[in-house]
């Protein structure tokens, strides 16, 4: 966890829970979200 | 026999290129001048600077692939367009000045039927005084570039590992800087490599520069779905500078850069300065500085270009303040309104104005980033544009091609650290690019395709689309199958 300190500029942004964390590197969750990442950029393209 | 000029051989020029030689048969010319034998893929040079790819990996020689694809290569930069050709020439044509080392200081006419301006952006580092590689800043916006920074960040690095604790600043150089997302990926990529290089503890990272907020991108910010939330990105940017222990100064148009400090001025009217053992600081861009001449050598110079130096296009050009700005402002064609013939794409066209609100400070220096052309739409402009062009030449009487940036969407992935298992991206994707608040009136933009998010997979596209699009580039089998 980022150590912040009251009234500076960090103090105030919301900082991700160890769970968050971990579904960003999680191999399952990552290959899902490549997935739907993928899915969502070529449909975008095909508008163009 | 029909002949295109293109001038410029980056994601705009060399798209266009490709894909109007696929189209045109062989009596047709399509010829491409552009001052580097080189082709760059712009998007990885972030990963040059930080030493994880070398200047090899993100770059080819664009001679053999012309060589092949039957399209003539002219390794020269252009000084002029001439559209009413002159006293010698019935047809127009452009003045080029060679930078092939055999011909290098020989100019050459070359007349054109059709010509796409894709000339990207003049690094206009003499914005500021101190700023750019030769002076006091460094930068990515060139695979050269980057290559340099690569080499001061290892001996930073070397700096810390001996105990020193030193200050990095990231950035834009100038109040009107656009491009921030590349720095944005630098400051993520940098304080990665500083981790794994085990001296991050040694190091103060401050990002510096000239959105109103965090996250502003130079596209006045999105709001994005996130977490049973619509959150604008402001929160997302703040949310991932303060995980990585990043600082960051926003509202600040930089005056002078100087060997160990950056002087800067905010939107409120005060000063800063700034000190640094490393800057990266990216330059305001201009239009190259092309010339225009009528047929009797008259200066039309501003009657093609904007004072900026980008070439105006079907765009609504009239001064009107923010609240009036519209998406119908954008151009759709590319179009000279006065030469048909003559188009611009990508950085080279002049946008009509901002997307991110224009601001000034008390004494009247302009705040604001201004807008980005990025990679996607830069590239489905040269598409568009050549299907156009090759739609005229073959007398199909059809309307223009349109692909306006107000119809049109953007994935921006950002590297925030390289590395299979362990990086990371930012995906970014937005729909429309410009905000339209008579559609989308809560949010400008379409929450169904505006997203943002960070992970593993964010790394995994970045790398998967520098070998998609340099595959692409090289014209390799099937390579129309790569979308822009
Ligand atoms: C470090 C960095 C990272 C980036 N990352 C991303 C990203 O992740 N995603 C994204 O979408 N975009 C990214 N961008 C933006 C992207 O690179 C640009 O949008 C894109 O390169 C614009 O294409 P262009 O063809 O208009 O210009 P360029 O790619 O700059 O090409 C301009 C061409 O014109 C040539 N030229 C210049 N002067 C002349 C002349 N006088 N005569 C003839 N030719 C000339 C140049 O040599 C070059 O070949 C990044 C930009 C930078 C600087």
């Amino acid at each position: 966890m980022v150590k912040r300190n009251p009234y500076e500029q960090n103090y105030y942004p919301p900082v991700p829970t160890k769970l968050t964390r971990w579904s960003r590197v999680s191999l399952i969750w990552q290959t899902f979200r490549f997935i739907v990442l993928n899915i969502k950029i070529l449909r975008m393209v095909r508008k163009h | 026999m029909a002949k295109l000029v293109i001038l410029g051989a980056g994601i705009a020029g060399h798209t266009a290129a490709l894909h109007a030689r696929r189209k045109l048969g062989s009596q047709h010319e399509v010829i491409v001048i552009a001052p580097n034998s080189k082709w760059n893929w712009i998007p990885s040079n972030i990963w040059v600077g930080v030493g994880w790819m070398k200047p090899e990996q993100v770059t080819f020689e664009l001679a053999p692939v012309y060589k092949k694809q039957h399209i003539t290569f002219k390794q020269a930069r252009a000084v002029s367009i001439h559209p009413q050709g002159d006293k010698d020439h019935a047809q127009p044509f452009v003045s080029i000045e060679y930078t092939h080392p055999d011909k290098a200081g020989q100019s050459e006419q070359v007349e054109y039927d059709y010509l796409i301006n894709a000339t990207g952006p003049k690094l206009n580092f003499a914005a500021t005084e101190g700023l750019g590689p030769d002076k006091n800043s460094l930068s990515v916006c060139t695979y050269g570039h980057a290559h340099q920074t690569a080499g001061v960040l290892r001996e930073q690095i070397e700096r810390m590992k001996k105990g020193e604790h030193l200050k990095f600043v990231v950035g834009t150089g100038h109040g009107m800087c656009t491009c921030q997302g590349a720095a944005f990926e630098y400051i993520f990529n940098l304080e990665f490599e500083l981790q794994k290089a085990g001296v991050r503890d040694k190091a103060t990272i401050t990002w510096l520069s000239n959105e109103v907020e965090l996250g502003d991108f130079g596209i006045g910010g999105m709001l994005l779905k996130r977490g049973g939330y619509i959150t604008h990105s402001r929160i997302f940017a703040e949310s991932l500078f303060t995980e990585r222990g990043l600082h960051w100064i926003t509202q600040a148009h930089v005056t002078r850069v100087e060997k160990d400090r950056t002087h800067y001025e905010l939107l409120n009217g005060e000063t800063g300065v700034i000190e640094h053992d490393f800057a990266m600081l990216l330059p305001p861009f201009s239009g190259v500085g092309l010339k225009a001449y009528d047929k009797n050598g008259g200066d039309i110079t501003s009657e093609l270009f904007a004072a900026n130096g980008f070439m105006k296009v079907d765009a609504d050009y009239s001064p009107k303040p923010y609240d009036q700005w519209k998406p119908s402002d954008w151009p759709k064609t590319y179009q000279n309104p006065q030469y048909k013939n003559i188009f611009a794409v990508g950085i080279a066209f002049a946008p009509p104005h901002g997307i991110s609100k224009p601001m000034k400070n008390p004494n009247g220096t302009p705040i604001n980033p201004t807008p980005p052309r990025t990679g996607m739409p830069s590239g489905v402009m040269g598409r568009i544009v050549a299907y156009s062009i090759v739609d005229m030449i073959k007398g199909k009487n059809k309307p223009l091609r349109e692909a306006s940036m107000a119809n049109m969407g953007a994935a921006c992935i950002a590297s925030a650290g390289a590395g299979l298992f362990n990086g990371s991206g930012v995906s970014m994707t937005m729909y429309p690019i410009i905000p339209d608040f008579e559609k989308y009136p809560e949010t400008g933009r379409d929450i169904k395709y505006t997203t943002g998010e960070i992970g593993l997979a964010g790394h995994w596209i970045k790398h998967a689309l520098h070998f998609a699009f340099i595959y692409k580039a090289k014209a390799l089998p099937l390579w129309m199958a790569v979308p822009e």
